[in-house]
């Protein structure tokens, strides 16, 4: 997001700013208010192009990247096509592990900016893309691997400039909701509210493991980000809660009657706060949105029967 | 008082290969006790030696997860929903 009465060098620095539009009409208490961030609109189109400049910046000053250099990353969609736009601007090569039931769409946005896609097992999720990556890293260890997962440039990347830019447009926020996937959002927005106002709550939406994690073999297989556990995200959160697609689908439909047209993972989190509203007296709840509604068209999540979009919603990666 | 308790799939194999189980206990931790007295199995798998949570499981009580309410001591009522999931990567 910029500001239009600027020329800007590159597309990398429309970056970040995004607006937060009021959303109050959509709380269940009239003393509750709910403002979103949209973080939709960044150049590459969700909040993950924050983390790929900061992941790329970060390396190429700490001598990792060189130029030329040839980029490896599991995600399961905005990553990639986050790091895809920064690594065509800045010329360098990039391979996504990418879950193969994610979107259409997520999938021929890699394409368009240059990434070589290596499918993992659609029903291992995003554990099977990480899985993958690893297992690749260690053949060719001549590939950067910038690891969202693991890299504190990520939940940096939040506290140097999601955290700000929500603070400052919500000074007397009391709540933030976001969703839970790699938890850079939530540590990075949570460390930089906290250290503002140590009395602000940090509420994380995940989806349902549910049908995702049949492939795991033994518990043993589990997974928590190495980023959460070494900035001891346990002391950062304040709630953590599910919400499965249906709801996910139910609010994204609800925000688009106000005109937003959102992402799926948009609904999860708004879903969250909602129930955040319920259970306070008072309060300023800020919902960060990942990304638009554009990704997700032949999902049928607007479109489709009610029932029809959760079933699809299931069986496909959506946050 | 009987709470019903939703399993994932990695843990059915100790619980006969049922999705959900009833036990017994007025906290999560004494349903967690009472669920490895029914299924000896399933002891250390949920419940470390050192009396915590696996780090890879978490137990959500009517969506929420028990780490950030009361841990085991979570309190739970009649018609609460406990459902274990194990730990995986999400995100994009």
């Amino acid at each position: 997001m910029s500001d239009a009465k600027k020329i800007y060098p590159s597309v990398l620095d429309l970056i970040g700013n995004t607006p937060v539009v009021d959303i109050s009409s959509l709380s269940p208490n009239k003393n509750v208010s709910i403002y979103l961030k949209l973080e939709g609109q960044n150049p590459g189109g969700s909040v993950k192009d924050r983390i790929a400049l900061h992941m790329v910046q970060t390396a190429e000053k700490d001598g990792i990247l060189q130029p030329g250099a040839t980029l490896l990353e599991p995600s399961s969609g905005n990553t990639g096509i986050g790091l895809a736009m920064v690594c065509t601007v800045k010329g360098y090569s990039l391979k996504v592990v990418l879950p193969d039931n994610v979107s259409p769409e997520r999938k021929l946005l890699l394409e368009i900016w240059g990434a070589e896609i290596i499918y993992s097992p659609g029903s291992e999720g995003s554990n099977g893309a990480v899985r993958l990556a690893l297992k690749l890293k260690e053949a060719h260890p001549e590939w950067v691997f910038l690891y969202q997962y693991g890299n504190v440039a990520n939940p940096m990347a939040h506290y140097l400039t999601t955290g700000p830019e929500i603070y400052s447009a919500v000074p007397d926020i009391t709540h933030f909701v976001a969703g839970l996937g790699t938890s850079g959002t939530l540590l990075g927005v949570g460390k930089y509210l906290k250290q503002k106002n140590s009395d602000i709550k940090i509420w994380a939406v995940e989806p349902p493991a549910g049908e995702m994690v049949d492939g795991l073999r033994s518990l043993d297989d589990g997974f928590i980000p190495p980023i959460f556990t070494e900035l001891n995200g346990q002391q950062i959160l304040d709630r953590k809660t599910i919400v499965g697609p249906r709801a996910s689908i139910l609010y994204t439909r609800e925000l688009a009657k106000l005109g937003i047209f959102a992402g799926i993972s948009t609904g999860a989190a708004l879903a969250g706060a909602i129930k955040c509203a319920e259970s306070i007296s008072s309060g300023k709840i800020v919902v960060l949105s990942p990304d638009g509604g554009w990704k997700y068209i032949s999902s049928g999540a607007w479109t489709d029967s009610l029932d029809v979009a959760e079933a699809k919603a299931r069986s496909t990666i959506y946050f | 008082m009987a709470v019903e308790i939703r399993l994932p799939t990695v843990l059915r194999q100790y619980a006969n290969g049922v999705a959900t189980v009833k036990a017994d206990g007025e906290t999560i931790g004494q349903l967690l006790e009472d669920l490895e007295r029914q299924f000896p199995a399933m002891k250390g798998q949920i419940i470390g030696d050192d009396g915590k949570l696996h780090k890879f499981v978490n137990v959500y009580l009517n969506d929420d997860d028990i780490r950030y309410l009361q841990n085991l001591d979570t309190k739970v009522a009649p018609g609460d929903k406990v459902a274990i999931l194990p730990a995986v990567a999400g995100g994009a």
